[in-house]
């Protein structure tokens, strides 16, 4: 659209034609006020709060539906302007109960402010206000019906963002209310109810405390947190959660997980896991001291000093006597780069062993192969939000990547995207799909080969014949794809759909995996045969020299195979690091009998149970570092909790190493001079432990100072990560400012690293809405939700 | 069925058919009935556009905007289908002018529906009937029926080949709002009657997103007569820019209340003085609300004014829907008062702050004015409030409810403040029969 230039205030503007008055205005810095008007969502201009006097219009208009033109002249703050704003708000404080000293929005509500600005202070109004009682309509989603201003915020969100349209409007006049979806006459309590998706998007977007989240209500006041945005623990996409964390006399405790900080990945997004599922961390039964097994079964809580010896002692035995090809280690979705990254370096160059391997909840390799010479094909979840066409095969990203399928269906709402769904399952996103294409059963292997041109595997590829063949002719019509692709494609079939992918022009792909750091696993070298990077483990190496004199030079054992090991005796330890294989993988725990277990867990967890020694561990929310989501986009985490006795993974790691008598200086490369002319920044002692090693970094690199003081700062891990891992090339500028940036590792080419007889080696994980793996088990809230929404599942529409 | 009432000073043109059984097919078509729809059909929609420019009709549901123009508006290609909408959500009280139309002559508005489509090209015509008006929907919808039987609605009517048009019956569910265009519009969708953000107009995205027509019901049944009697000569019925008659439904405390046609610009004061035969029993006139409740009220001395749109502007109050209501000196306006802001609290949508709160906070506060509780600074706050929901609202509600309290507070300040001593001027309220005591 060509651009229309127009006066504000006197100031002249230039806008593309069309765009909305009150987005030209903040675009220009002139801040238009409104409670009804949402960016992205239908307009409503029901709150007339960002009425402006526009020439030659007889009346005031709103800023909010009026699209700017071509010399139009503008005034959007006169005392006529302020009057109307004024007695708008003080209509709406008629009602509005004046409880903002313990509502939970107090301090950061949008009434508040507006009052302040506009100074409806006084009252005349003699009768009492309308009050009604709190209601509770889900397990996280409170209203406070007096408080509620009708800006319909909630009730758009619910329905056009997130396709769920559970919200809406009862009565009329000042009757008027929000209502959830099932009402008291059809519920078994007489009470109204939610039945949702429960991602807490209606709170979020409430310009006043009307909506509460069970979580949070009246726990605490705003001010009186410490806000931390960090990166969701949960799924793969990698949102950023905004922690609100109080001090207890044992550290601090998350008391609230938000999207105030709309700055990260997901923009306006966050779903329940990122908002309420960080309750795990607060739990009581956490494992906060060290624990050996006793001869008769039980544990017995001992020193850290007693705990680290003994394990210290006995690895260094198994090592030096049975051999590092006898020690298994088993690394964690949720660790960050630089703890996956050192357990690898631990493993390969302490342990002596390359058997390391985790939970592959997708074939990152492979993508990381069959794109090994298309760097720019690597797919961001930026791309989600502009593609204009899109393939999803495989995969149900609302429940598996909440943001992902929010992206997908913004893009398709906003941007009119095409959405293309191949899938066995009528996935709800088919709802936004163009073209929806079913799937036979098992068929994403033959419907990879068809797409390639393979007409024979039609038949086992889907039952609509007819269908499948436009539906290949509409892709290859498309002039530029995004290319999402679902765990259950992986080896020889994933390969094969990049390759027909690579044959259309401007394809991007991604994998969607799940839980936060399962993509940076990978390209850590959390893998019995690639080190990091994917480079193969071979005898010459950048990474021989760096490694010394135990790293072997043979690829390992991959995770199933360190239990077959298990089975015939020929594993003598297992190194266990955030993951509970034994459940994943249904091990037989008389299989694990003569091994010689460490795990580092927050919870007794069935592997941990198996365990010879538990070391408290601290979880993603509690430590620094940074994050790899599905798409290769890279995110730094920043501790936001702590709880006392608990140890990061990077810290324990350290101080196992050194009591098997590793050379520290070796493992993590802190406090050295560098070549640059950094000095030590001798007379600084904060770092890692007080949480503000990242914001303290910036400053020291700044003053050209070393901050790297101690051995458990993971920047002096990410320092030795950006030295030699093919790939990240990363701007620890960008990483500092907390943006995301989209890295692309590459494997080699003819990597062939599943063979058909062990596919289950990648293993989806198929979260839904509430679950988490092991650790939603452990999250009292996600457990309630899953319990709530037990027998229905949730968001797949009825047909 | 109610009694007719009849004016020698009246020009009967939309009124003419009344009384004569014309809600029967043969009998409407005995008094020249579809003549016009076929004329339309042999001229054209040029034709049809031209002639309504001419006769200067001005839209009857009270805004007054030139039907012609508003006709012209729709584009005459659209990839959605086209629709003529008929607006008789008739609910502003005092109003029962088109009542009286869908009983007496139900087939001048499908006639009328019928040109307007062929005008623009439509197809299709709704006709909304206000949802308390269930017992005329009977006899529109035998009009339908009636008109299918005889191949004046369905495909190719009148026998033309390729002429088709369809007509659709639908009440509302009780709401004045949807007398709003765009909330009638997402009634008739099936959607909360809540009004619909302008622009785009319905003229050009209307019903089920398609351009759209929507007259008032008045406006439509005008359409037939002006065809047949040709625009000028319907023009010059009326005043300068305000073409031909429209019904005035006058009640309250008047000798012979009713419905009667006048010219357009016929004097106020004779309206109430001589056709409707002055107040009734011989009393003083303390004040007229001139065109249904949203209008400001009249004072006695204010009736020297032509019922047009452009005069009652000039005398800073509305020509509206055309309902006269005429308060003796025994009405007390405090009730009054009360009664016109019961009625715009209970049926404001509650989309938009100012009309929803202040309507409610007026209310409350009237209420508790009447009930001994208030004081003089009441006066002035609820003044204020009226003054500041004044063109801040979504719809036009917000104004038709601040409209005549800021009149009342405004012109009748000292019995407020009279009412306040306890000085009550008026023996009772009036009756619902006396102020719609109309044709009843």
């Amino acid at each position: 659209m060509p651009d229309v230039t127009f006066t504000v205030d006197g100031q002249t503007l230039t806008a593309p034609a069309g765009t909305l008055l009150i987005d030209a205005c903040k675009a220009s810095g002139i801040q238009i006020p409104a409670f009804c008007y949402y960016p992205g969502l239908s307009l409503q201009a029901a709150c007339r709060m960002c009425v402006v006097r526009i020439e030659k219009a007889p009346k005031l208009q709103t800023a909010c539906t009026t699209p700017v033109a071509e010399g139009m002249v503008v005034y959007s703050e006169t005392p006529e302007i302020a009057q109307a704003r004024k007695s708008t708000l003080e209509l709406l404080l008629g009602n509005h109960p004046l409880d903002c000293p313990v509502c939970d929005a107090g301090g950061q509500c949008e009434l508040q402010d507006m009052t302040f600005k506009y100074g409806a202070a006084s009252s005349f109004y003699a009768e009492p206000k309308n009050h009604r009682e709190e209601q509770k309509w889900s397990p996280t989603v409170y209203f406070d019906r007096p408080r509620c201003i009708l800006c319909y915020r909630c009730i758009r969100m619910c329905g056009e963002g997130m396709d769920v349209y559970a919200l809406g409007i009862q009565n009329r006049g000042s009757s008027a209310v929000i209502a959830p979806n099932i009402p008291a006459t059809q519920s078994e309590d007489g009470l109204a109810h939610l039945d949702c998706e429960e991602c807490g998007m209606c709170i979020d977007v409430c310009p006043v405390g009307a909506l509460t989240s069970d979580t949070y209500r009246y726990k605490t006041r705003p001010w009186e947190m410490n806000h931390v945005a960090t990166v969701c623990t949960h799924c793969g996409d990698g949102c950023k959660t905004t922690l609100g964390v109080r001090a207890t006399t044992d550290g601090s405790e998350i008391v609230r997980g938000d999207n105030r900080d709309k700055s990260g990945i997901n923009g306006d997004f966050l779903c329940n896991k990122g908002r309420y599922g960080f309750d795990f961390a607060n739990r009581e039964d956490r494992i906060t001291e060290p624990m050996l097994k006793q001869p008769d079964g039980t544990f017995k809580t001992v020193t850290w000093d007693e705990a680290l010896l003994f394990t210290g002692t006995r690895l260094k035995d198994i090592r030096d006597t049975r051999g590092g090809k006898t020690i298994g280690v088993i690394g964690g979705n949720r660790l960050t780069n630089e703890e996956a990254y050192l357990l690898q370096k631990f493993a390969r160059s302490v342990l002596g062993t390359n058997n390391i391997d985790h939970h592959r909840t997708a074939d990152f390799v492979t993508l990381a192969a069959a794109l090994r010479d298309h760097r720019d094909r690597f797919a961001s979840q930026h791309d989600n939000e502009t593609a204009k066409a899109i393939l999803l095969i495989g995969g149900d990203p609302t429940n598996q990547a909440p943001l992902t399928a929010w992206n997908l269906r913004t893009n398709v709402r906003l941007n009119r995207a095409k959405l293309y769904v191949a899938n066995h399952a009528h996935i709800k996103l088919h709802r936004q799909a163009k073209s929806f294409l079913e799937i036979a059963p098992y068929g994403y292997g033959a419907i990879a080969a068809y797409l390639s041109g393979d007409d024979g595997a039609a038949s086992s590829a889907a039952t609509d014949i007819e269908k499948l063949a436009h539906f290949r002719d509409a892709l290859k019509a498309e002039p530029e794809l995004l290319i999402l692709v679902g765990s259950e494609l992986r080896a020889g079939d994933l390969r094969a759909l990049i390759a027909y992918g690579l044959t259309l022009p401007n394809t991007k792909f991604a994998l969607i995996g799940d839980y936060v750091n399962a993509h940076g696993a990978a390209d850590m070298g959390l893998l019995p045969d690639l080190l990091p990077g994917y480079a193969p483990v071979v005898a010459d190496h950048d990474y021989t020299a760096e490694y010394g004199e135990h790293f072997p030079t043979e690829p390992g054992l991959n995770l199933l195979q360190i239990f077959d090991a298990a089975q015939t005796g020929d594993l003598a330890a297992l190194y266990i690091v955030n993951a509970n294989p034994v459940a994943r993988f249904s091990i037989d725990p008389a299989t694990l009998a003569n091994t010689f277990i460490v795990i580092h867990e927050m919870f007794l967890t069935e592997t941990a149970r198996l365990a010879d020694v538990i070391f408290p561990a601290a979880n993603l929310y509690e430590k620094s570092g940074s994050v790899v989501n599905s798409y290769g986009d890279l995110q730094l985490v920043k501790k936001a909790a702590d709880r006392a006795g608990v140890r990061t993974d990077l810290e324990l790691l350290v101080r196992v190493a050194d009591r098997m008598g590793a050379e520290i200086r070796k493992l993590v490369p802190f406090g050295k001079r560098a070549s640059t002319g950094l000095r030590a920044d001798l007379g600084q002692t904060r770092g890692v432990q007080s949480g503000e090693a990242d914001r303290h970094a910036v400053w020291l690199t700044a003053n050209n100072l070393e901050p790297k003081l101690s051995p458990f700062d993971p920047f002096a891990v990410l320092d030795e990560i950006q030295r030699l891992v093919p790939g990240y090339d990363l701007l620890r500028l960008q990483l500092l400012s907390g943006n995301d940036q989209h890295l692309a590792p590459q494997a080699p080419a003819d990597l062939i690293q599943i063979d058909e007889t062990r596919r289950d080696l990648v293993l989806p994980a198929d979260d839904t809405l509430f679950t988490s793996g092991t650790l939603g088990r452990y999250s009292p809230k996600l457990v309630e939700l899953q319990l709530k929404y037990a027998h229905e599942p949730v968001g797949i529409p009825a047909d | 069925m109610p009694t007719l009432v009849s004016h020698p000073d009246e020009v009967k043109v939309i009124s003419r058919r009344f009384g004569q059984g014309a809600a029967q097919l043969d009998r409407y078509l005995e008094l020249d009935g579809y003549k016009a729809a076929q004329m339309a059909i042999d001229n054209g929609p040029q034709w049809v556009i031209d002639t309504m420019k001419a006769s200067g009709l001005r839209g009857r549901g009270g805004a007054g905007f030139p039907t012609g123009l508003k006709w012209s508006f729709v584009p005459k290609v659209s990839e959605k289908p086209k629709y003529v909408l008929v607006n008789g959500d008739e609910s502003e009280p005092g109003t029962c002018k088109d009542h009286v139309i869908f009983l007496h002559d139900p087939h001048a508005v499908i006639e009328g529906t019928l040109i307007a489509g062929l005008a623009i090209g439509a197809k299709t015509g709704f006709i909304y009937l206000r949802g308390e008006y269930r017992y005329l929907l009977k006899i529109v919808e035998k009009a339908v029926a009636d008109c299918y039987a005889k191949g004046i609605l369905g495909k190719n009517i009148f026998g033309r080949e390729g002429v088709d048009f369809d007509i659709i019956t639908q009440t509302g569910a009780g709401a004045y709002e949807v007398g709003e265009e765009s909330a009638l519009m997402e009634s008739l969708e099936g959607k909360r009657g809540v009004p619909r953000i302008k622009p785009p107009f319905p003229a050009v995205v209307g019903l089920y997103g398609g351009p759209t027509v929507i007259n008032n019901a008045e406006t439509i049944a005008s359409a037939p007569h002006i065809l047949l009697m040709g625009g000028e000569a319907y023009a010059k019925l009326g005043s300068e820019r305000n073409g031909g008659t429209r019904l005035f439904g006058i009640s309250g405390m008047v000798e012979r209340p009713g419905v009667y046609e006048l010219p357009m610009g016929y004097s106020m004061k004779k309206a109430i003085y001589d056709v409707a035969g002055g107040v009734k029993g011989g009393k003083k006139l303390k004040a007229v609300v001139p065109g249904g409740s949203s209008c400001p009220v009249l004072l006695p001395d204010e009736l020297e004014v032509g019922l047009d749109f452009d005069q009652m502007a000039k005398a800073g109050t509305m020509l509206g829907s055309g309902g006269i209501v005429v308060l003796d000196e025994t009405v007390s306006i405090v009730e009054f008062a009360l009664r016109t802001i019961k009625f715009y609290q209970h049926e404001s949508c509650g989309w938009c702050i100012p009309c929803r709160e202040g309507t409610d906070w007026i209310k409350k506060s009237m209420q508790r004015f009447y009930d001994g509780g208030g004081s003089t600074k009441d006066i002035s706050n609820m003044q204020y409030l009226a003054e500041n929901m004044l063109g801040r609202t979504f719809c036009p509600l917000g104004d038709a409810a601040a409209m005549p309290m800021i009149a009342f507070f405004k012109k009748f300040r000292p019995e407020f403040e009279a009412y306040l001593e306890g000085k009550r001027t008026a023996k009772h309220f009036i009756t619902t029969d006396e102020l719609v005591g109309v044709a009843h």
